[in-house]
Order: C-alpha cells, then structure tokens, then sequence
C-alpha cells in the first residue's frame, strides 16, 4: 500500500484556478507555471481539504463518479499527489487540518 | 507625439529631431495628435551603462514604479503619475519595448492582453492567429485575402471592451515589416497555428485553450497579482470566444477555412 494515500492532501494557498466541465487548469502566479488536470485529479484536487486522507478521497469521491478499481485509483492518486506536491500545488500532511 | 494603441495615448517626448522623425515613421498610423494622452514618457537619448549589451528584458517592481531594462536601454515608469523616462541609444528598438511593457502592465490590470499573434479584421470580425515565431502568423497575414484589414503580422492587442473582446491594431510588426491598420473589430475566433500537410480545424477546450494561450502571452513583470488578474482574464476569454487548432497549408485557400 502506498504510504501517501494515509496523508491529507491540501491545496496549496494563493494558486490561480478555473474549473472547465471538469478540467483545471492551474496557475502559480509566483513563478506562471501551469498546470492542467484531467477530470479525476481535478475532483481530487478539489477535494484536496486537508481534512480528509488520499484514501477517503479517492472512496468517496472517485470510485462512485469514475469507473475504476479502488487498487488502481489509489496507485495513480498516489502518483498524482506526489507530483503536485512536487510542483507546490498540492502539500501533503500526516495530520488533518484543524477546524 | 501620442502614440495611441488600443485607445490608450501614449506621449512620447524627445529632444533629437532625427530620432522624432524615425518614431513619426514608425507610429505613422497610430499618431494621434487629437486625443488626450494617458501616460508620458521622455526619451534620453543617453546609452544606459549596462554590462551586457545582448541581457534580457527585465521587468520589476518599486513601489509604484516599473524598472526596465534590457542590453539596450534603461527606463522607468511611475503608475501613480503615470510617467516614465526611457534612457536608451538611437534605435527605434529600445522605445518600441518599453511601448510594449506598459500596454501589458495596463492591459492585465483591465482585462486584456498583448499575445504573439497575427490578427485580421475580415468582414467586420478580428480573426487572430498565435503561436510563437515560425509557426506562420507572417504567413496566414500575407495570405489574407483581398478586403481583409491586417491589424498584426506579430503582436496583437486583445482587450474587452463592454461585453465584447475586441482586437486593435498595433505598429508592432513582424516579418512584413510593416505596422498594422489602426482599427478594431470584435473577436471571432482565436486560432492557434500549426504547420500541417493538409487544412485542418479542430476546436480546442476551454483549459487546453487557456494554457495555449498564457503560453504565447507577452507579460514581462514579476508581479503575482498581475499575473493572477491575467489568468482570469484569459479563462474569461477561452470561455467566450472559440479558440481552434489551425494546421494549415501555405496557400490562400486556408482563408476559406477562416469564417
């Protein structure tokens, strides 16, 4: 099992998005660059809280609206989390935010 | 002179009679001596002591004021005045940038944007065609059919206007060598260029369009809120106005796809 997907994704603060059916495209205004995000990482990227898991994002909000196998949307939310987290737009925390 | 883009006047002063006249050549259609102008700049034709001749343009943020400079010149510009001195040698280059900069710093703050892109008011409509250096805009303006108006051959001025996006003339010239009409016209359709092996066109979506977009847009500032306010801008645009792929072929039946 991927670690990651036991960690609470946020996004970060301060990134410029617009939504179109479904896609993102996002933008960090410190340094332009872009992003765009493809129908299931926008829905986790928008359900990226910091109060929920990878884990509970991807039963809750992914397997009912995407058809896909649990096993293989936690693999590919892992990798996606990993690499937005990579580029700032998404942090990765142990513990979920307070509130 | 007022040097008037995009209804926005600039007034450029300097004291050299030779340098005037090559400015009146090259901003013949966009002198406006009529309107009121916005913003002042004074040309000292005193070469800036700059360690590299061939540095990029770098554009940065004082407090109200935007410094420029480039291996060619060194100006700056006050927004709370709205005034600016540009240092720079006799060439024409060194104004026509800093021109540039200032429409982009305006336009982001009033929704709108200067983007590498050839732009063409045919029937009424501005057709515009991006996409960066070699991927044809000289050419789909030359080959612009006959009663067609050519606002750009390399840097068009997109800007909303009311609730309609408008695309204006510019002097900015690419390949042709030769400044736009100085007219606008509401936006039909942006068209992103590529060379292809037959006429092809393909409506892109909104985000792959936005992205295509932001990519060809000329914004030289460090400056995160101007940035965001350009993001919105475009994404209000893509939203709007259909945006294609236009893989062409270099002949003048491309223009029976362009409608």
């Amino acid at each position: 099992m991927d670690p990651v997907t036991e960690y609470y994704p946020r996004r970060a603060p301060n990134l410029a998005a617009r939504v179109f059916r479904g896609e993102a495209i996002i933008m960090n205004p410190a340094d332009s660059t872009l992003f765009n995000l493809n129908e299931t990482a926008t829905a986790i990227w928008l359900a990226a809280d910091g109060k929920s898991t990878l884990r509970d994002i991807v039963e809750r909000d992914i397997l009912p609206a995407f058809d896909v196998h649990l096993e293989d949307a936690l693999r590919d939310a892992g990798e996606f989390a990993r690499s937005l987290a990579e580029h700032s737009i998404l942090t990765l925390q142990a513990e979920p935010e307070a509130g | 002179m007022n040097v008037v883009i995009g209804g926005t006047g600039i007034e450029v002063s300097t004291t050299d009679a030779a340098f005037e006249q090559v400015l009146r050549t090259q901003y013949a259609g966009f002198i406006q001596p009529e309107s009121s102008a916005s913003i002042q700049l004074t040309v000292d034709l005193t070469p800036p002591a700059l360690t590299d001749p061939d540095a990029d343009i770098r554009v940065r943020n004082e407090g109200n004021r935007w410094i420029m400079d480039r291996g060619d010149f060194h100006a700056s510009y006050d927004a709370l005045t709205r005034t600016g001195i540009v240092r720079q040698n006799a060439s024409r280059h060194g104004l026509d940038s800093v021109i540039r900069i200032i429409h982009s710093l305006q336009l982001a703050e009033r929704s709108g944007f200067l983007l590498h892109a050839a732009s063409v008011i045919r029937a009424d409509r501005a057709f515009v065609f991006t996409g960066p250096s070699g991927a044809g805009k000289t050419t789909i303006s030359r080959l612009a059919p006959a009663g067609a108006h050519l606002l750009t051959d390399e840097i068009s001025y997109v800007r909303k206007v009311g609730g309609s996006w408008k695309a204006f003339g510019t002097p900015f010239a690419g390949e042709l060598a030769r400044a736009g009409e100085n007219r606008n016209a509401s936006v039909e359709a942006l068209f992103l260029l590529k060379h292809g092996t037959e006429n092809r066109i393909r409506k892109l979506n909104a985000a792959v369009a936005a992205r295509s977009l932001l990519r060809n847009i000329l914004f030289f500032a460090d400056d995160s809120v101007l940035a965001r306010r350009l993001f919105d801008t475009v994404c209000e645009f893509v939203e709007s106005v259909g945006v294609f792929e236009l893989s062409f072929l270099p002949d003048a039946r491309v223009w029976e796809w362009i409608q």
